[in-house]
């Protein structure tokens, strides 16, 4: 008996006119038919990330008329974003993916219900977000949010329709399901930092995340109807390169920390910690070539402390009549001439438009004897994206 | 037999997808996998030579950890083994700030 994640109740909502002529094919498969589509309607479904995985998801979940989605992203949209991240335009870039996701979706479905939360998914918040939905989909893109949907699932008792993408390969499952496996008992551990490389870094097939997403959306459509044979104990791989699609057995690991028999985790953790990125392994994470990578927050948040930062931007004249930041301007190439203008005995923080240059740089006055340099990373772009939007992107 | 290899390890096999191996057993067959790969056996094997928790290895269609003698099952010619490591894809870098500000410097320094 395939389970089905909106328990029977007498008070599912009545089908209007409006919905009968939208959803007709539906209604008349018989998987589906009135009972079928009023489920969809009274579903709740959480899609957490509107990016790669969640465009898709969330434009499939709107059309098939599931009645309310929540979106968790606090992300903008970005022009790389585009090759694969469907639910934005061109002309939303720098626009909050909530916001662009919410009007495409109610473009598509008006009575859609969408919520949004405007955040990053938390131990502290998660339980309270999850809680309210019936079934969460997701599609994020790094471990600890991936343990911590995991756990927050488990402990909710809401499954979890699971997709994940690299390069050309793809993961799908349904865990945390009623007696099926959950993802801890698939990965009881996350790999270390730095080990596995990111979309970011790795790269990705656009198509791949339209692909395993709209999976993710069969998958949590059959939850809700209790239809057909769910993803539970089983993993999907996918491998586009070769269109080739494999299935693996998943068992649920009675020794699982938090679906066993004698679960050890009854509460959500901290999972930045969990997964090795505590801030030493994360200082060391970002040493590249030996120079300190600190983040556009680091910096922030010295410059608000009164700490003594030497900010050095290194890009061109011109690029800082566009924007910046505060720092010194020396070009480039003119650094080697002009040390004297850079303090030695105090810290010195370079920067250019996407920390590149500056890596160069931050390098260069290392070898002249500049004890303390590090380089911002992401440079004025990162600022501009996670700090202060009314720095302009070039 | 076939080893199948995931997208994350193939920089360490020339970039190929699947590897053939003669061994009498699962262990064995990563024994040979790894014998002159050291990079790849760092990545699959920890210090005392136990396959890492966040790699998983299937015979066929199940998980080793759950076969009756584990990595001492034995392997035909005919069966494969497939190795699936995490991966934490899904959309744009964003919510661990500093790993995603690294990433796009790195992106930036290859262009």
């Amino acid at each position: 008996m395939p389970m089905r994640a909106i328990k029977e109740s007498a008070t599912l909502p009545e089908l209007t006119p409006d919905d009968l002529s939208r959803y007709s094919r539906h209604l008349i498969l018989p998987e589906v038919g009135m009972e079928g589509q009023r489920r969809l309607k009274a579903a709740k479904v959480l899609c957490v990330g509107t990016g790669g995985l969640g465009s898709p998801l969330a434009f499939y979940l709107a059309a098939a008329g599931i009645g309310t989605l929540g979106l968790v992203d606090f992300d903008v949209v970005d022009a790389s974003n585009l090759q694969r991240q469907i639910i934005h335009s061109t002309k939303d870039i720098g626009r909050k993916k909530l916001d662009s996701a919410e009007e495409k979706l109610k473009a598509l479905n008006p009575a859609l219900n969408v919520v949004k939360h405007e955040t990053m998914l938390t131990s502290a918040n998660a339980l309270e977000i999850l809680k309210d939905y019936d079934v969460v989909a997701d599609g994020t893109d790094n471990f600890p949010t991936r343990y911590l949907v995991n756990d927050a699932c488990v402990l909710l008792g809401k499954p979890n329709a699971y997709g994940s993408i690299f390069r050309f390969e793809g993961q799908c499952s349904v865990f945390a399901a009623e007696d099926g496996p959950c993802y801890r008992c698939l990965y009881p551990e996350p790999p270390p930092p730095g080990l596995v490389p990111s979309c970011a870094e790795g790269g990705v097939l656009g198509i791949l995340p339209g692909l395993v997403g709209v999976m993710q959306a069969t998958e949590v459509i059959k939850l809700i109807l209790g239809k057909g044979e769910p993803l539970i104990g089983r993993l999907l791989l996918i491998d586009a390169l070769n269109m080739r699609f494999r299935e693996l057995k998943l068992r649920k690991n009675p020794e699982c920390p938090v679906c066993g028999t004698n679960p050890t985790v009854t509460q959500l953790i901290d999972y930045q910690q969990f997964c090795g990125i505590t801030a030493a392994a994360q200082q060391e994470a970002n040493l590249k070539n030996g120079i300190p990578q600190i983040s556009v927050q680091e910096l922030k948040r010295r410059i608000d402390a009164g700490e003594d930062v030497q900010l050095i931007d290194v890009r061109e004249p011109w690029e800082a009549q566009i924007a910046q930041i505060g720092g010194k301007l020396i070009p480039q190439n003119d650094v080697p001439n002009r040390l004297a203008e850079i303090d030695r005995d105090r810290e010195v923080v370079v920067h250019c438009k996407g920390g590149g240059r500056s890596q160069r740089i931050a390098e260069f006055l290392r070898q002249q004897g500049y004890e303390r340099v590090a380089n911002l990373a992401g440079g004025i772009g990162a600022w501009s994206n996670d700090i202060d939007p009314t720095v302009p992107k070039y | 037999m076939t080893i199948i290899i995931p997208t994350p390890l193939r920089q360490y096999v020339g970039g190929q997808s699947k590897i053939e191996v003669a061994a009498p057993t699962v262990k064995g067959a990563l024994d040979a996998l790894t014998l002159e790969r050291p990079e790849l056996r760092k990545h699959l094997f920890n210090a005392e030579g136990k396959v890492r928790a966040f790699v998983n290895v299937y015979l066929n269609d199940e998980d080793v950890r759950y076969l009756p003698q584990k990595e001492d099952s034995a392997v035909m010619e005919n069966d494969t083994l497939t190795i699936i490591p995490s991966i934490a894809g899904g959309l744009q870098l964003s919510a661990l700030s500093l790993q995603s500000s690294a990433g796009t410097a790195d992106l930036e320094l290859r262009a």
